[in-house]
Formats: structure tokens, sequence, C-alpha cells
């Protein structure tokens, strides 16, 4: 490959002759990121609160082995095997593979990658660090099992979908309530985020140079890419979701907030 | 229109600075205008490339207030006149003079990516049979006018300055116009895994933001084709049942 050289008349972090406010997307992502975590954090180690009436909340679905009745598994205390030194939550069992698609995501990486490690801050923004290894080695290197989550992700809408399904079902029979609509929100959103996925777009029809041979894939191809347009909007929308659905979980089951019945 | 002031950069590879020229704007000027207002009232010897004035010969490219832009598709009405214009050469490349950067680095990049290599013809006269929607999507790469302001602002360019191993986003469009054709039989992954650095792009999207084509770069282009390298190198369970399938 051929070199040139170029002297480095970039100055520092944070650097720039830009003028408009380019530090505010990334500022917001902190933010937002930064709080989905930490909320994240805590209800998963929490164990409490997650489940009302119908009702499961995201983070802890699917509840493998738990004590709450929507398990499949259902234990009274926490299980002999579950290691001493971690607090036992059912959520534990599962949120590898939500987080590990998320965190893998071609859009979160480049967002986080400006938010949380500022390579870079912004376009034409000056870096703190010099060195610099992309996503071609250890550890970023690990991204490329994105498709393998994504796997795990396409179940877990099914699984959701169910979820949302059971939340039309009370003790006396079918009804719908605030918390049903709640909960049937998170697979739609949930599934505009996964199916538009540029992994998915890609095994789907995307790697394929006459994808007109195959017209059923064509036509999926075009759904997903359609998707894949606003993949930004579907992401926060339904990252934000499942945040929301927990809490309204947690504010039912508290009894803060009334679970109203539509009919 | 009010008047304004431009703060533009003078200067060779041995140095220079900023100085401001101020200048009578009219409904309609775009930064060009302005610049070459000011190269024939105050300015002679002010250096800028530029040739079409349209946006499609991809000339004029260079920072706007510190942003990577064609001079001639940035209106002054889109700009905040009351504080100086800057206006300075593309931050990446090596500067000649002035507003003038030497881009023939890419020119030269562009020669190592394998060449198109036409498969086996589908009729007896030589010809192809290509249908229309399999040519759409490589032909949304061939809208790139090669402006460079892509591989400008790519910071394992700009900032990194990993010039020898990696081609930067105008050359994954490239490979990407190629790789994607239906008539094409060359494979590029490996090059593009190996040679061409494609794992350096964590996807910051900047070269999607700044391209004045509107083309898809990210999304489009480079994320296609690290899914291919990912096909290839990193998904053993495909290869598994490639290697199945025969």
């Amino acid at each position: 490959m051929p070199s040139i050289d170029v002297p480095v008349r970039n100055g520092g972090f944070g650097q720039t002759s830009r003028r408009d406010n380019w530090w505010l997307a990334p500022l917001l992502t902190f933010i937002g990121l930064g709080a989905f975590v930490l909320y994240a954090n805590v209800r998963v180690f929490q164990g409490d609160h997650y489940h009302f009436g119908p009702y499961l909340s995201p983070f802890y679905s699917p509840e493998i082995v738990g004590p709450s009745p929507h398990a499949w598994f259902q234990v009274a205390a926490r299980p002999a095997w579950w290691p001493g030194f971690l607090p036992f939550s059912a959520a534990l069992l599962v949120m590898w593979a939500p987080v590990g698609f998320r965190m893998t995501c071609y859009y979160y990486r480049g967002a986080y990658y400006k938010a949380f490690w500022a390579d870079p801050p912004n376009c034409s923004v000056g870096e703190p660090r010099k060195s610099y290894w992309g996503e071609r080695s250890w550890p970023l290197v690990i991204q490329n099992i994105h498709r393998y989550f994504l796997y795990f992700a396409l179940i877990f809408i099914g699984i959701l979908a169910h979820d949302a399904w059971k939340a039309y079902w009370f003790a006396d029979g079918f009804h719908v309530n605030v918390g049903s609509l709640v909960m049937t929100l998170n697979p739609i959103l949930l599934g505009g985020y996964t199916l538009g996925c540029h992994s998915f777009r890609h095994l789907i029809g995307g790697g394929m140079d006459e994808i007109s041979k195959s017209p059923s894939r064509a036509a999926a191809y075009d759904c997903v890419t359609c998707l894949n347009k606003k993949h930004m909007v579907w992401a926060w929308c339904s990252l934000v979701w499942v945040a929301f659905s927990d809490v309204y979980l947690v504010l039912c089951s508290t009894g803060v907030w009334q679970d109203r019945r539509i009919f | 229109m009010a008047n304004a002031t431009f703060r533009i950069w003078r200067g060779d590879k041995s140095g220079g600075g900023y100085k401001d020229y101020p200048i009578e704007t009219s409904e309609g000027m775009v930064v060009l205008d302005a610049v070459h207002q000011i190269q024939a009232s105050q300015a002679n010897d002010l250096a800028v490339r530029w040739n079409c004035k349209a946006g499609k010969c991809g000339s004029c490219s260079a920072e706007v207030n510190g942003f990577p832009k064609l001079m001639c598709m940035t209106r002054l009405n889109t700009l905040d006149l009351t504080q100086p214009v800057t206006v300075q050469p593309m931050q990446t490349f090596p500067v000649i003079r002035d507003l003038v950067t030497d881009v023939s680095w890419n020119y030269e990049v562009k020669k190592t990516i394998q060449k198109m290599k036409t498969r086996k013809p589908d009729a007896s006269d030589g010809t192809w049979r290509v249908n229309q929607r399999d040519v759409d999507r490589p032909q949304e790469f061939r809208k790139c006018i090669e402006c460079f302001l892509c591989q400008n602002v790519c910071h394992v360019l700009r900032e990194h300055q990993m010039f020898s191993e990696f081609v930067g986003p105008r050359f994954f469009v490239y490979a990407a116009a190629l790789e994607m054709n239906p008539v094409d039989a060359a494979d590029r992954v490996a090059d593009l895994k190996d040679k061409h650095g494609i794992g350096l792009c964590n996807i910051t999207k900047c070269c999607t933001h700044v391209c004045p084509e509107e083309i898809k770069i990210t999304d489009n282009a480079i994320i296609p084709l690290k899914e291919r390298v990912v096909d290839e190198f990193f998904d053993p369970v495909r290869k598994l049942f490639k290697m199945f399938k025969g």
C-alpha cells in the first residue's frame, strides 16, 4: 500500500474548527446509554418486582429458573448450583443475549465509540489518543460475533411476543389493560430493531450479487432494508420501551401506579 | 445581503496562517463564488482547485467552518455570516498551496484494488444477461465523484494517518461496486481484510455525513463488505455448512 507524509496538524482532544454543537450528539448518547446501563444493572441484580399479574419484565424474560409463576422451572429459593459470589437473579441467565446483541450492533458500536471512547468524539474533531487498532485486532475483533447474537435476538422476539399475548389473559379471562398495551409494544419495537439489523440484511439476501434470482429473498431484503434505514430510531425506541415496560411493572407491583383496565 | 468576512488559510507545505477578506455578498452565492470574488479583487495569487461549479467534478473540496464540504455546493445562506467564515484546505492530505491539496495518494491506492474479472458470458455472442434489480445496488456507488471528502473526514486517515494500512471509505465504495457487480467473478474479500484494512473502520458514519452525492457509504458499502469478511473469516458455522453443501 502506498504511503504519504502529512504533517500532523491536529493538536489534541476536542480540537476542531467546527462551530456547531458537535459535542451534543455524543453527550446525549453518553447520558442515554449510561442511564440505561445503570438502571438495567440495578434491576437485574435486584431480583424483585419483575412480574405483576400476567406481565413479566423484559429484563427477566424468559424466566428459565425462578420463583415467579412465569418461570419455566419454578424454584422457591436460590438454586444450589448458583455460584456463591453472585446474587441470584433469573435475569442473569438471559440478559447476556440482548446485551450482546446491542453491544455488537453496528449502530451502537459507532455511537458508543464516539460517546464513551471519543474515538473520535465526533467527525473532524481531535481525539485524546494517538494509537488506534480499530476492530481489526483483539479485543474489538470480537464484534464480528454479531450475527450469532442476532440468532438469539430473533428467538427473543418470539418469546417476548408470547409474553405480550399472555399480557391479555387475566384471572377472570381476556381483558385489555394499559399494561397489556405496554407489553405488546415491546416486541413490536424490538422486532423493528432486530429485523432491521445490518447482519440480518446481509444474511437474508445482501450477500447475494444476483438476488433477483430468488424473488422471496429479494422481497425479504427490501423489507429489511426499509427497517434498516431507520435502524438508529428503532434502536433507541426499543431500548427506551424495554426500560419503560420494566418501570411500569415496578410501579404497578409496588402499588404506585394502578394498571387501568380499558375493557 | 450583508457584508461577510472570509477567513481563508494561506500558505504552503512549509506553513501558513489565516487571512481575513471582507466581501460584499449577494443572493444565491456559494462559498466558491466568494473565494472567486476574493481571488479577483483582493488576492490574485489565492490558489483554489475548481472546475464544474455544479457539485459533479469533486474538485473544490475544502473545510468550511471546520466541516468537509464542496465549496460550490455550500450556499452562504446556510452559514452564520455574522462571524468570519473559515475556509481551510482538507486536513488529511498534504497542502500544495492555499486551498489546494495533493490527493494523488488516492490514485495510487485505487491501483491496489483488484480490477473487474468478468464471469463466463451468458450468451453465445459473449454478452451477459443481467437483471436491472441486481444493477441498482452497485449503481449507487457509481455516483461517487471522487471529491475525497470521505477520505478527509475519516479519522483513521485524518487523525491516525494509517495511509499504508487503510484504503479509506472511497475505496470501500469502489470495491463494493465491483464486488456486488453480478458480472464480476473476482474475490476481493481477503484483500479487504488483510491489505485494505476494513477492520480498522469503526463505523462512525462520518463518511456518509459528508458525502455530497448522498451515497450511504457505511450502510450500503462498508458494512456489507464487513459482513462478507465475516462470512469468509469469522463464521465457522457458515463455513462448515458451505463445506458440506459443497
